[in-house]
């Protein structure tokens, strides 16, 4: 049986009844990929006592729901509620047009909490994946985003994402009405949000450590810039840098021991590294125009970065052995922000066009540049963990909201703040 | 008969299941089950602006603190605000007067000038962070070509983290490429 096509998925702000604290982030999915696969997500047996403490089902419905790919059927439409254990009805899914059937019960036990799940592939009427997902009592988040991840790769073939998360700047007033800047964690569909930095100086730049447990920034708490390094779970911070004029644009080498970013003491920007065992800095570019940017290549051999030196902004490679520098980037005269993909294939950017900042894909097998958003001012390019996606900030209705797109640009949801302050400069977390 | 999956993302038309054979749903305890929870994070941090002397330019000595701290410089007329165009950081000829009458004022009396480069939000942050810098810059050495000692003259580019004017538009974007002198 082949699955059903929907032309256009279209779904907004969906609100996850849980008790969580409401996150200031909401999701409006604005398309998805021609052709979705249905899956029907059973609302979970709950074994403990109380009422369930977690929404399982309505979290994995949506991770799904944002990776585009899917079409969830909601609990309304379904004929049966099987738990795990339970004889599976297929005819039940089938006249729904399902495709794949997730099945799933949680208890508390020893003070964790388990979740046990099956996955079944409704056509042929197998079971295609039974687990047992353990997390702290109180983890139920956690849970269903491990399932989603299990039940998205176990169907796709690719790791999910539903586990990374995402930093990023918000702006916020404090009770005097001065403008506060702040850094935030929240998971990657922008719940759990939390603050790590609050400051009346401006931060930015955000970066993480390829391990997930460190991440880098820019503050000018100093009354100038400086590089700041800081540890998630114990809140150790540390400054890197402390130049005259810019300190800024951190990027973690991915083996986690060097730091690219650009200083400009020389008296223009450069890139520079600083070898965060030995403390030492080392000068990687020598040119009058503005070297910015830097991003690694995954083996840890060059980086791309941004620069002026042709007259226009745009993306090098720099060889960090022979010391060459090669041009990325030919279309347009202002392409900057660069990031690679995992695979080097492609190219990430803020590309200009007719005088409006989007955000481009150059796939750098053929050189081929898809410009993937329709908005103006998008701008802070960021890939997901798994190549799939691009988070980005840009502007709804005068605020600053972040979005994501796929590379392909078949997949694209926004992610407004419900607050009335800005969010913006997303940084998405390696797995 | 197996369902069909279009991954537009990595070019794949479809996904076929193997799907064969049936696993268990329960999995033994501490085999297979996977523990799912997310890794703590500590509290919040709430920094305070602390001027600090910055670390010395190689070729530089850096005399005194920073302008903010020692109350500002003697400037003749308060905050001074220069404008750029769009991508820009050559100064107008409105700057360069300004900018004279501003040395003479300078070149008679003491403390330090700090200059702060800006530009609109347009494009991005860290090119912005430099675009702001090289503002900065161009004001820096006119003033020095003027007479002004360039140890009194700091400079420091906010890119566009603090807009003059909020929102959106060639109004306010020319209101946001700017140095302000202080």
């Amino acid at each position: 049986m082949l699955s059903k096509l929907s032309p256009l998925f279209l779904a907004f702000c969906l609100i996850l009844l849980t008790n969580q604290v409401r996150a200031e982030l909401t999701i409006e999915v604005i398309s998805g990929v021609d052709q979705q696969t249905r899956i029907a997500v059973v609302p979970f047996n709950w074994d403990g006592s109380g009422i369930a403490p977690s929404a399982f089902d309505q979290i994995i419905a949506n991770d799904l729901r944002l990776s585009g790919l899917f079409d969830v059927i909601p609990p309304q439409n379904m004929l049966s509620f099987p738990s795990p254990g339970d004889e599976i009805n297929f005819r039940d899914w089938r006249v729904l047009g399902a495709d794949y059937l997730l099945v799933g019960g949680a208890t508390i036990s020893g003070g964790q909490m388990l979740a046990d799940i099956e996955l079944y592939d409704v056509p042929s009427g197998r079971q295609i994946m039974g687990r047992r997902v353990t997390a702290g009592r109180d983890d139920g988040r956690d849970v269903s985003h491990r399932i989603s991840d299990l039940a998205y790769e176990q169907i796709t073939g690719i790791p999910g994402i539903a586990r990374s998360r995402i930093l990023y700047v918000a702006d916020a007033l404090s009770d005097e009405g001065d403008r506060r800047y702040r850094l935030m964690l929240a998971d990657q569909d922008g719940a759990r949000e939390q603050l790590l930095v609050e400051s009346e100086a401006p931060i930015m730049s955000p970066a993480w450590s390829p391990n997930g447990e460190e991440i880098a920034y820019v503050s000018f708490e100093t009354t100038r810039s400086a590089i700041f390094m800081q540890n998630l779970a114990t809140g150790e911070r540390r400054q890197l840098t402390n130049f005259e004029d810019i300190n800024g644009a951190p990027a973690f080498s991915p083996d986690g021991t060097k730091l690219a970013m650009v200083l400009s003491k020389d008296g223009n920007p450069e890139l520079y590294m600083l070898d965060l065992i030995t403390n030492e800095f080392t000068r990687l570019t020598d040119h009058f125009a503005i070297d910015t940017e830097p991003n690694w290549t995954a083996d840890g051999e060059a980086l791309i970065f941004t620069s002026n030196r042709g007259g226009r902004p745009q993306i090098y490679e720099l060889d960090l052995q022979t010391g060459r520098i090669a041009r990325l980037t030919y279309v347009g005269d202002y392409n900057t922000r660069p990031r690679l993909s995992a695979d080097g294939r492609f190219l990430v950017m803020i590309h200009r066009n007719n005088g409006s900042d989007h955000i481009a894909v150059q796939d750098l097998t053929d050189d081929t540049l898809i410009i993937v958003t329709k908005t103006n001012l998008d701008e802070s390019p960021t890939i997901s963990p798994n190549g799939a996606l691009v988070m980005y900030a840009t502007k709804l209705d005068g605020k600053s909201i972040l979005a994501a797109v796929s590379l392909d640009a078949g997949v694209k949801y926004n992610l407004p703040a419900s607050s009335s302050e800005g969010v913006r400069e997303p940084a998405w977390s390696p797995f | 008969m197996k369902a069909k999956l279009h991954i537009l993302i990595i070019g794949m038309l479809a996904v076929f299941l193997a799907a064969c054979q049936s696993t268990s749903t329960m999995d033994d305890e501490g085999g297979m089950a996977d523990d799912a929870s997310a890794p703590a994070v500590a509290e919040p941090v709430v920094v305070e602006t602390v001027p600090t002397t910055p670390t010395l330019r190689d070729d530089q000595t850096y005399i005194g603190g920073t302008s903010m701290a020692n109350g500002g410089a003697m400037v003749a007329e308060d905050d001074v605000v220069l404008y750029f165009g769009f991508d820009q950081s050559t100064l107008t000829p409105q700057s360069r007067a300004a900018l004279t009458r501003i040395a003479a004022a300078l070149r008679t009396s003491t403390g330090n000038v700090r200059l702060e480069g800006h530009a609109d939000e347009r494009g991005s942050r860290e090119y912005n962070i430099a675009l702001g810098e090289r503002r900065a810059n161009a004001v820096s050495d006119f003033l020095v070509l003027q007479g002004v000692s360039a140890s009194r003259l700091e400079t420091i580019s906010y890119g566009e983290e603090r807009p003059a004017v909020n929102g959106t538009g060639d109004r306010v974007w020319s209101q946001n490429r700017r140095v302000e002198i202080k």
